[in-house]
C-alpha cells in the first residue's frame, strides 16, 4: 500500500518535472538545479530511480568527506556526517543522504543557504548491509561519495 | 646488539635453562633482555583475569585471506616456526604453537600468572629506568573471581603489578556505571584509562582521555588509547548504552597530528583493534611509531614493519592470558628514533619465581571463594582447549552439555578467543569452567529457529571473521556448533559462504523449525546462567571422554599457512 502511494507520487513528480522540462528547456543547468523538486527522489525505491529523479547520476568526488560506521552499532540509529571540502567542490546548494537497500533509499536532504559551511550530521536508519551515499548538488552538477555500512546480528566477538 | 642477537640470546638462555644444572639462575637470565635506547614500553594484553599460571594452546586454525593470507598473524604450527626461524621441540616453539601440545605442556609447565608476571615486570623495569607498563585491555574479565568481584580483583592486582596505562574491551561489559566507578575511584592516580574512540552518542563528547603525554629520560612520549571499536556490537549494547565506539581513523589521525605538534617524539597507539585491523590502520594513518595491539590473541614473535605514505609503523600483538610480555625499546636522539628493538617474551612460570606480595594478594582475593573455585565437577580424558577459528574441544563440551540439558536439536556457542586449556587427566573444577564462561550476560536460551535463519546466523558470524576488509571484521572466531555439520567457503561473498548444513546426516530444512540452545545473547534475555547448566551436566558425567569436535568442511582455500590439517 505504502509502496503504491510512493509510486503515485513518483509518477506525479515525473509528470511535473516533464512540464518543467518542456517549459524551461532553455534555462541554464545552474537554474535547473535549484528548481528540481526532490519529492520523486524521496519516493524512488532504488538507487537508479533516485538518481533518475534527481536528473543525474553523480560523479565520485574526493571533495565529499563522508563519515559512516563500518559496522552499525544499531541499524535503527546510524550516525553519519557529511563535510564538503569547498576548495575541491565549491557552490554546494544541497546535500542528500541515501541508503541503498532501504525501501526508499533517499533518507534526507539539506538545503545549504548561501554562505553556510556545507557540513551536516544526522542519524539514518539502515535496514540491512549496503552502501550509504552522500550526494552534493552544486552549481556544476551532482557529486557523491559512498561507503558500506554493515548491519550485523552481533555477538560472538572477542 | 641487534634484534637477531636478542632472539638468539633468548633461545640460548631458554635452552640452557632447560638442559643444564643451575637451571633457575640460567633460565632467569633468559629474561635479562639487554636494554636499547631511552624509551621503554612493556606491553601485555588480554590477560582475561587469569591471576594464576595456566596452559593456553595456540590455534591450529587461524586462516588469513586476501592481504592477510600466509602473513602473520595467520601462520600456525610449522609455518610459524619456519617464518621466524624457531627450532621445533623447544620452549619457544611450545610457546608460539600448538605442536605436540600435551607433551610440551607437561615438559615446560604452566605459563603466566600474576605473581610470576610481577617478578618479570620488576626485573624489566629495574633495567629500564622510566619504563611504562601498558595493558591493552581484556584485563578485568575472564575468571570466576573477576566476575564475582565485578573486576575488583583485577583492578587491585593490576595496580600492584604496576600497570601505568590501559585501554579496554571486556571491561565495558561490567556496565558503564561500574567502569566509571573503577576509573574514578580506583585507577585515579595509578592507572590512566585511555580510549580516544569512546564517545557520548548524542553529543560526541569523549568519555575517557584519549591520550597521555609522558616524558621518559628526556623524551616526550605520547600514548594514545584505542578501545575495541565494536564493543556495542560484539557484546550487548545495553551494557554501554549512551556510548559510541568505532575505529575513528580520521579522529585518530587528528590526535596523532596534535600530539606531534605538541612535541611528542615517540607516538604509540595502545590498541584493542585486533591484528589485521591494526595492520590496515598502520598502512593508512601517518605519524605513529608503533601500534601495540591485542584483542585477537595473536602471539606474533616479532614486530611487523608496516609502510604508510609517510613512513613505517611497527605493529605488534602480544598474545593473551598473561602468557607473553612485549618489550619495545626505542633509541631516540635529537628528536628522532635512531634504533628500536622488540621482543615478545613467553612467560614460563617455573622460570620466574613468584613475587611474594602479589602471591599474597592473590591468596587474599581467592580466600573467600576457595570452596566454590575448587569444586571438582568432572575429570577430562582428552585435551580441552578453545582457541581456533572453529570449534575447540571445550566449546564442544559446552555445546554437548547445552544440548543434553536443554533438550535441543543443536547448540550454538560464541566464538570467544579467551578460555584456558586443560590437559588429559586434569580435573575440571568450577574455576576451570568459569574460565570459559565468566561473562555478565550468561543466560542460556532455547530458541525455535527456522533452518533458513540458522543459515543467516552462520553467514553473519562468518562475515565477521572472513570479510575481506578487516575494518568489517570483529575479531572473534566462528560461532561454535553442537550437533551441526556444515561446510564453509571463507573466500565466498557474504551470504554465500555456508553451503551445506546437516544434523545427524539429515540436511537442514530451511522451512523447518529446530530447537537451538545457546548462551551469551547480546539481547536482554532470561535464562539459567550457563555455568549452572554445564556444571550440572559435568557432575552427572563425572568423566568426560575425549570429544569428537564438530569441525566444518572448509572449502575453496589451498596452501593456507593458517590451516594445519
Amino acid at each position: 500500500m505504502k509502496r503504491e502511494s510512493g509510486a503515485g507520487i513518483a509518477r506525479r513528480g515525473l509528470l511535473r518535472m516533464g512540464i518543467f522540462v518542456a517549459a524551461v528547456a532553455a534555462v541554464p543547468t545552474k537554474l535547473w538545479a535549484t528548481i528540481t523538486k526532490p519529492s520523486a527522489a524521496f519516493a524512488a525505491t532504488d538507487m537508479d530511480g533516485t538518481f533518475a529523479a534527481l536528473g543525474q547520476t553523480p560523479a565520485e568526488s574526493a571533495g565529499i568527506i563522508f563519515t559512516t560506521p563500518d559496522i552499525a552499532e544499531n541499524g535503527a540509529v546510524v550516525p553519519i556526517k557529511i563535510e564538503v571540502d569547498e576548495s575541491l567542490l565549491p557552490g554546494v546548494r544541497r546535500l542528500y543522504v541515501m541508503v541503498e537497500k532501504n525501501p526508499n533509499p533517499m533518507a534526507a536532504m539539506f538545503s545549504m543557504i548561501e554562505g553556510t559551511r556545507p557540513y551536516v550530521e544526522t542519524r539514518v536508519k539502515v535496514a540491512q548491509t549496503c552502501n550509504l551515499y552522500a550526494v552534493a548538488e552544486t552549481d556544476s552538477g551532482f557529486y557523491m561519495a559512498s561507503k558500506e555500512t554493515k548491519v550485523t546480528l552481533g555477538g560472538c566477538g572477542g | 646488539m641487534n634484534r637477531r642477537e636478542f632472539n638468539q640470546m633468548l633461545a640460548l638462555g631458554m635452552a640452557a635453562g632447560l638442559t643444564l644444572p643451575g637451571m633457575v639462575s640460567r633460565s632467569q637470565a633468559a629474561y635479562d633482555i639487554p636494554r636499547v635506547g631511552n624509551v621503554h614500553l612493556l606491553h601485555m594484553t588480554d590477560a582475561h583475569a587469569q591471576l594464576l599460571p595456566l596452559y593456553y594452546r595456540e590455534p591450529d586454525v587461524n586462516i588469513g585471506l586476501h592481504a592477510a593470507r600466509n602473513r602473520p598473524p595467520h601462520l600456525v604450527g610449522d609455518a610459524l616456526l619456519a617464518a621466524y626461524g624457531i627450532s621445533p621441540k623447544t620452549r619457544e616453539s611450545h610457546a608460539f604453537t600448538y605442536l605436540d601440545f600435551v607433551a610440551a605442556a607437561q615438559e615446560y609447565g604452566q605459563v603466566g600468572g600474576f605473581a610470576h608476571l610481577a617478578t618479570l615486570v620488576k626485573r624489566l623495569k629495574a633495567n629500564r629506568p622510566g619504563a611504562l607498563l601498558l595493558d591493552g585491555g581484556d584485563l578485568w574479565q575472564g575468571s570466576a573471581t573477576s566476575l564475582w568481584t565485578k573486576g575488583q580483583d583485577m583492578v587491585d592486582a593490576s595496580k600492584l603489578l604496576g600497570i601505568d596505562i590501559m585501554t579496554g574491551h571486556w571491561e565495558f561489559t561490567l556496565g558503564t556505571d561500574r567502569v566509571l566507578e573503577i576509573v574514578e575511584n580506583d585507577l585515579e592516580g595509578h592507572i590512566e584509562f585511555l580510549a580516544h574512540n569512546v564517545k557520548d552518542f548524542d553529543f560526541g563528547d569523549p568519555i575517557f582521555p584519549g591520550h597521555t603525554m609522558r616524558e621518559m629520560n628526556g623524551v616526550p612520549v605520547a600514548i594514545i588509547g584505542q578501545a575495541f571499536p565494536y564493543t556495542p556490537i560484539a557484546n550487548p549494547g545495553y551494557l554501554t548504552e549512551g556510548w559510541t565506539f568505532g575505529i575513528q581513523e580520521r579522529e585518530l589521525q587528528a590526535k596523532v597530528d596534535t600530539v606531534r605538534a605538541q612535541g611528542a617524539q615517540v607516538v604509540v597507539l595502545l590498541s584493542h583493534n585486533g591484528a589485521d585491523t591494526d595492520i590496515k590502520l598502520a598502512s593508512r594513518v601517518t605519524g605513529l611509531d608503533a601500534i601495540l595491539g591485542g584483542h585477537t590473541h595473536d602471539a606474533i614473535p616479532k614486530a611487523l614493519e608496516i609502510k604508510n605514505p609517510q613512513g613505517v609503523t611497527l605493529v605488534t600483538n602480544a598474545g593473551s592470558n598473561g602468557k607473553f610480555m612485549g618489550v619495545l625499546d626505542f633509541d631516540v636522539r635529537d628528536g628522532k628514533i635512531k634504533d628500536w628493538s622488540y621482543q615478545l617474551l613467553p612467560v614460563f612460570a617455573d622460570m620466574l619465581p613468584a613475587d611474594p606480595d602479589m602471591a599474597q594478594l592473590i591468596a587474599d582475593i581467592r580466600a573467600p571463594y576457595e570452596q566454590q573455585l575448587s569444586e571438582v565437577l568432572a575429570t577430562t580424558e582428552g585435551l580441552l582447549y578453545r582457541r581456533g577459528n572453529f570449534n575447540g574441544s571445550f566449546d564442544q563440551l559446552i555445546c554437548n552439555a547445552l544440548m543434553d540439558e536443554m533438550g535441543a536439536d543443536l547448540a550454538l556457542s560464541p566464538g570467544f578467543r579467551w578460555g584456558t586449556t586443560l590437559l588429559p587427566g586434569d580435573s575440571i573444577t568450577m574455576e576451570d569452567l568459569m574460565s570459559q564462561v565468566a561473562i555478565t550476560y550468561p543466560a542460556v536460551t532455547l530458541t525455535d529457529m527456522r533452518g533458513d535463519f540458522l543459515k543467516v546466523v552462520l553467514e553473519d558470524v562468518a562475515d565477521n571473521l572472513f570479510n575481506p576488509d578487516p575494518y568489517y571484521q570483529q575479531g572473534g572466531d566462528m560461532v561454535r556448533v553442537g550437533g551441526l555439520d556444515y561446510s564453509i567457503a571463507p573466500m565466498a561473498d557474504a551470504g554465500n559462504r555456508i553451503n551445506t548444513m546437516a544434523l545427524a546426516g539429515q540436511e537442514i530444512d530451511p522451512s523447518r523449525t529446530y530447537k537451538v540452545a545457546g548462551w551469551a545473547s547480546v539481547q536482554q534475555v532470561e535464562g539459567e546462567p550457563v555455568w549452572d547448566v554445564v556444571a550440572r551436566w559435568l557432575r552427572s558425567k563425572k568423566t568426560i571422554d575425549a570429544l569428537t569436535v564438530n569441525q566444518p568442511k572448509i572449502q575453496g582455500i589451498a596452501d593456507n599457512a593458517g590451516l594445519a590439517l
